[in-house]
């Protein structure tokens, strides 16, 4: 099992109280709310933690894409895995991801992320999103041209990263007469395609096809919504002929580690309590814009009557859901074995700064996954050899 | 008398359409919330005209066709129906995004129209006048903002939607969204043709319109060659529900007048 370090980077200055005038976070919060005094410490102090989980021997470290929000200040994340890129020696660097129905252009993402490739020698991950719904409204993409153009944005870029140039590239949303990626991707034939997401039919039976077999991410879900989409994809490997492995499948959620598990939790509760009242927080219009899910999945939540965004959330709530991993690094062990054991992944990306988390308390938990819960997990793969296949029943 | 329901398959995509009324035709094209209910403006107009209320192409009970991507198509699609059902001197009227719509068709070909009623229409753009965000407001803010009268959003709101109506609902915005998300509620080269209209046409507003402001109606009137503007008072984006009676007599006179 490989741990990765995932940031959001979000403004942890935001005015708690913003949501008296504002019903978001998002896309129509103004930005007077952000001072780039504080963003400038802020960014500083998130990049040294990215490259302190390096230093400490994490397998990765992971950054993300969100626009026009406190939630996450990383509109562009290839600055971020720029920055990263020459200060990390060891950690691959994954962006989780793009949005690529979000651009006009997808091209300048195989560019991107070609030349991160060659600046680190092979250390990229590439993640491929659609984005979250916010992201339309602050974009003005087209939602319901969303699934179309992602998966034409991905036949884009990777005939540009596999196909010698110049090629031609011929869809209906891009159409190229010079497809001529310099420079080429460091990895052969493509950097990793990993795939983010809250879970879909339509996406694993896309992600787990023969042709891709990419890794897919659960992102901060009840651990019992994990269970199902994983099944979910060994199912449709299954029917396409093929066994997955846990290489192919990952999971994303918020977590922190301390001496004990009251300790934890005591330390923990007001930033994650933060992040999910105040950082999360949108309305189901700006959430689900028309189109970015399928009117058959729509269906399932008129049916659900669910609001997504209702009401406050408490700690003790994502804990029980298995949403939040939060306590001693004997806990975390147990909890992660457990999930393993039933569920199966070989990825674990620990978003190990949320809401208001300060930078000693980040460093603490960073510091306990490294020394205590990170290499049980190795000691435990070198004992038992490489992994097995997982077949759920 | 409601209207009578049938389905038509026109471009290879099956459409519901209400029709009802004796006389010269009318097609009725309505705007982002969809159609497919025969309205009491509807049954008005019925005594004068044979009233066509087609429900457009990727809205509640009609196909979604591979074709639809634009208004642009959407006209070509009415331009078939009106060569389809052999309709000859239409009063063509379209509210909202079906204005929008009937601007579209009318620049394209005015050869089987007589008259053109745009009504609260969507399709061009004016600087620094803002349409209502339709898709970040919450079903009961939209509802709000259609009306000048908030008894009638009141009302509208008292009734909430079964799940058949919230699934019509979703479609009817995803259709929206495919036609007008980007840009907005406008299609940029429009202003340029509108020039090409050549039938008596006839614009119709609410002064409280907050979707599509009022200041879009003389905008509209300076683009159609010898078109006519009225502005109804304390009326919101709907006036075909709000100003009944004095939008039905309207444009009852106006296709009269026209010939």
């Amino acid at each position: 099992m490989k741990f990765f370090f995932f940031h959001l980077m979000p403004y942890a200055a935001l005015d708690p109280d913003y949501d008296k005038l504002h019903n978001s976070a998002w896309v129509t919060l103004p930005n007077t709310y952000y001072d780039p005094k504080i963003g400038h410490e802020l960014y500083n102090r998130y990049l040294d933690e990215m490259e302190y989980a390096d230093e400490l021997g994490w397998d990765g470290i992971c950054v993300n894409e969100h626009h026009q929000t406190a939630y996450g200040l990383m509109p562009i994340p290839g600055v971020m895995a720029g920055a990263l890129a020459r200060r990390t020696k060891q950690a691959k660097i994954a962006v989780l991801g793009r949005a690529l129905p979000l651009l006009n252009n997808p091209l300048t993402v195989a560019e991107e992320f070609a030349m991160l490739d060659n600046i680190t020698g092979g250390r990229l991950i590439a993640g491929f999103v659609r984005g979250i719904g916010a992201e339309y409204h602050a974009w003005g993409a087209n939602p319901a041209e969303s699934h179309d153009r992602f998966h034409e944005a991905h036949d884009l870029i990777v005939q540009a990263w596999t196909q010698p140039g110049p090629s031609k590239f011929e869809g209906k949303h891009y159409h190229f007469e010079y497809v001529n990626c310099w420079p080429r991707p460091y990895q052969q034939p493509h950097p990793p395609i990993w795939i983010p997401s809250q879970g879909s039919r339509e996406t694993i039976e896309w992600a787990s096809h023969p042709s891709r077999k990419y890794t897919y991410l659960q992102t901060f879900s009840p651990v019992s919504a994990l269970a199902r989409f994983v099944k979910m994809y060994h199912e449709a490997a299954n029917k396409y002929g093929y066994q997955a492995t846990n290489d192919q499948i990952g999971w994303s959620m918020p977590a922190y580690a301390a001496e004990t598990d009251e300790i934890a939790r005591r330390e923990a509760r007001p930033h994650v309590e933060f992040f999910l009242n105040k950082l999360l927080r949108m309305p189901q219009e700006m959430l689900l814009p028309p189109g970015y899910l399928s009117l058959a999945s729509m269906k399932g939540i008129v049916a659900a009557k669910k609001g997504i965004s209702a009401g406050p959330r408490t700690m003790d709530d994502v804990i029980e859901q298995g949403i939040f991993l939060c306590g001693s690094a004997r806990t975390i062990c147990e909890r992660l074995e457990k999930y393993q054991q039933e569920i199966g992944f070989g990825h674990v990306l620990p978003q190990m700064q949320f809401g208001t988390l300060p930078h000693e308390l980040v460093k603490k938990s960073t510091e306990i996954f490294a020394r205590e819960i990170i290499p049980y997990f190795r000691r435990k793969q070198e004992d038992t050899g490489a992994s097995p296949a997982r077949v759920s029943a | 008398m409601p209207g009578e329901e049938r389905f038509e398959t026109i471009a290879g995509c099956k459409i519901r359409l209400l029709r009802g009324g004796k006389g010269a035709p009318l097609l009725y094209l309505h705007g982002a919330g969809g159609g497919g209910i025969w309205f009491p403006f509807m049954e008005t107009l019925a005594e004068h005209f044979e009233v066509f209320a087609p429900e457009h192409p990727g809205f509640g009970a009609s196909e979604t066709p591979a074709w639809l991507d634009n208004v642009g198509d959407l006209a070509y699609f009415y331009l078939d129906f009106i060569e389809k059902l052999g309709l000859k001197n239409v009063t063509l009227v379209g509210s909202s995004l079906g204005g929008w719509t009937a601007a579209e068709i009318a620049v394209r070909s005015c050869a089987s129209l007589k008259a053109l009623v745009l009504s609260c229409a969507a399709g061009i753009h004016i600087e620094g006048v803002a349409k209502g965000d339709i898709f970040l407001w919450s079903p009961e803010e939209t509802i709000r903002n259609m009306y000048f009268d908030q008894k009638i959003a009141d009302h509208i709101l008292a009734q909430p939607l079964d799940e058949t109506q919230q699934m019509a609902a979703a479609k009817n915005r995803l259709a929206t969204a495919k036609l007008a998300w980007q840009p907005r509620l406008y299609n940029p080269h429009l202003h340029k043709w509108l020039h090409r209209i050549s039938v008596p046409t006839l614009i119709l507003w609410g002064d409280g319109d907050r979707i599509i402001p009022p200041a879009y109606g003389p905008a509209y009137q300076a683009l159609v060659p010898g078109s006519k503007l009225e502005i109804f008072k304390d009326c919101g984006h709907v006036p075909q529900v709000e100003k009944k009676e004095a939008w039905t007599d309207r444009i009852i006179h106006f296709a009269a007048e026209a010939g």
